[in-house]
């Protein structure tokens, strides 16, 4: 279900919108963040809130990189795959990742907690290699550094 | 040390203020426009000072003005395209977090020459932390009365909301974007209309990149003669902020004279190659630009100097390549990006892009044949016929790759494997 505050206040922002489709990214990124992830559920609602079709939500939940219609892990980590991350060391990282978390690129830990996923450029070209984490970025990665923010985000719980 | 003019507020460990960036000057530009000039005045100023859109079409942002029409339908509207998702690409969010008031100024004033009331910046999620910024600067700008109703008490209206991206590369293609803003799947538009005509809801839109809009208040501040004097070559007008990554020791934005040598960038500023690397190529700006081989080391950079010899600044994003990176790796990791980032409308980019990875692939993997090149370069001369400029752009690395690099393609194939692996 979604809380009933995230409702209200959606509802409050797109009754004041002068065209309320433009916040269906906004409507689907508040739904995603109460169900965890954009589920079927979350879509009639997003649907119904914005006077759109399921299908119409569809499409538009699988165009975009970061609204994710299976379920992810608590922390989903993004690791950039650039071309300046590439030249910078992403494929010995990626590795190191995978092996540290014990899945592969798509995965989620059978624990929940986290879920890696690749990104096109992160913007961070001037740290490579990078990667963000519930959208804040780690860059200069090392597999020391990488160790560090898995442990520092476990001890979160 | 050359002028700094947008960066010239920036701090090393945090944004500048509203308050920081008034005793600067900041807003001065604004009030006079509001006040004194006419839509048509800005637009003169701003085509006599050789604004070029700093998103990579260089298309002048005096000339696009122009194009709304004195009677077109109201309400109009500013868009600020900070999608920035090109590899190499990261001047607009070093720009915003330096000096956010910078864009908001230059965007009234771009609502004003036009007549608009609304602006929107188009933010990608990357960028979380910069919209955090820009919507928390919007709201003490309103506070301090630079936007909402009858700015400075001169009448005018103009306010701004900063729209998140759900992430995707084809969104900050320019009309693509409103296609996003609309709530729309994000496939670009075909002009004409073009969005000045035809825009966001079917009305006049101007899009303008972060980095563009940030040089307005400048301009219109000092002067279209100031703005082309700060360039080094008659052909450049401004200054750009070059974004450097890759094979050099110290990446980051520098904003220097349009018309600088790369040669220059690289070793003045961006503390020259990396231990052990020798410069083999880069790309000018960003993936969808072409690469310039170690003859270009001393290419003049401004949008007319590298038109000229064959190739694009694009968003000035250069990433540099050495001796010991595979460029047929390199051009097959970029080829990836464009073939996941595709927003799939059309048949070249849909399946053109995937079949040009594949033998890219194919290459690098040692099961290369040399018929292939051929079959790269028949395959890049299709993309053109694209729907937008997004597949003709996928193909620049790749024509450059087999003009420049043939024998290093042709080794791959030969030796049956990827030469930098088995070093």
């Amino acid at each position: 279900m979604l809380p009933s505050a995230v409702k209200t206040e959606l509802e409050r922002r797109i009754a004041e919108a002068d065209h309320p489709k433009e916040l269906v990214v906004d409507v689907m990124m508040a739904c995603q963040a109460a169900y965890g992830y954009l589920s079927d559920e979350a879509v009639a609602i997003a649907a119904g809130m914005l006077d759109m079709t399921p299908l119409e939500i569809e499409e538009l939940a699988t165009f975009y990189n970061y609204i994710y219609r299976e379920p992810v892990g608590r922390y989903v980590i993004h690791i950039c795959d650039s071309v300046v991350c590439w030249m910078e060391g992403y494929i010995p990282l990626r590795d190191y990742l995978c092996q540290t978390l014990g899945i592969e690129m798509g995965e989620t830990t059978p624990d929940g907690r986290f879920t890696l996923l690749p990104a096109c450029c992160l913007g961070y070209c001037d740290r490579a290699p990078a990667m963000m984490v519930n959208k804040r970025v780690y860059g200069f990665l090392t597999p020391e550094k990488i160790d560090a923010i898995i442990d520092e985000l476990s001890s979160e719980e | 040390m050359h002028p700094q003019v947008l960066l010239k507020n920036r701090k090393p460990d945090r944004i500048t203020t509203l308050e920081e960036y008034r005793e600067g000057g900041g807003y001065e530009a604004m009030v006079r426009a509001l006040k004194d000039e006419t839509h048509q005045s800005i637009q003169d100023i701003l085509m006599d000072a050789g604004l070029l859109g700093r998103g990579g079409a260089a298309f002048p942002m005096g000339q696009k003005l122009s194009t709304v029409l004195e009677n077109a339908p109201y309400p109009r509207y500013v868009v600020c395209n900070a999608d920035e998702m090109e590899p190499g690409t990261f001047k607009d969010r070093v720009m915003i977090h330096a000096d956010p008031h910078q864009l908001i100024e230059g965007m009234v004033i771009a609502g004003c020459a036009m007549g608009a009331a609304h602006g929107l910046i188009f933010i990608r999620p990357e960028y979380e932390n910069a919209a955090r910024i820009l919507s928390r600067e919007v709201e003490n700008a309103r506070q301090a009365g630079f936007l909402g109703k009858a700015i400075m008490h001169t009448g005018f209206d103009f306010d701004i909301v900063v729209h998140r991206s759900g992430g995707r590369y084809i969104c900050g293609e320019g009309t693509a974007i409103l296609n996003a803003l609309e709530g729309k799947r994000p496939n670009p538009r075909k002009p004409p209309p073009f969005p000045t005509f035809k825009g966001l809801w079917q009305l006049p839109t101007l899009v303008q990149n972060v980095e563009t809009l940030c040089c307005v208040p400048h301009v219109i501040q000092n002067g279209a003669d100031w703005f082309r004097s700060l360039a080094l070559t008659p052909e450049g007008a401004g200054t750009k902020i070059f974004s450097i990554s890759g094979r050099v020791r110290r990446p980051g934005c520098y904003e220097l004279p349009m018309g600088i040598k790369l040669s220059e960038i690289i070793e003045d500023y961006a503390g020259g190659m990396c231990e052990g690397s020798e410069f083999k190529a880069c790309l000018p700006g960003g993936t969808s630009t072409q690469f310039m081989p170690a003859s270009m080391y001393h290419a003049v950079m401004d949008f007319k100097s590298l038109e000229d010899a064959g190739y694009r600044l694009g968003t000035g994003a250069i990433i540099v390549f050495d001796q010991n990176t595979c460029l047929v790796g390199a051009t097959l990791n970029m080829i990836a990006f464009f073939v996941r980032e595709s927003c799939g409308w059309c048949t070249p980019c849909r399946e053109g892009l995937p079949y040009i990875r594949d033998l890219l692939q194919r290459i690098e993997n040692g099961q290369g044949e040399p018929a292939f090149v051929d079959r790269l370069k028949e395959m890049c001369d299709h993309l053109p016929r694209a729907y937008c400029a997004f597949a003709p752009g996928a193909a620049a690395p790749v024509e450059s790759l087999l003009e420049h690099f043939a024998d290093e393609v042709n080794e791959h194939i030969e030796k049956k494997a990827c030469p930098f692996k088995s070093s």
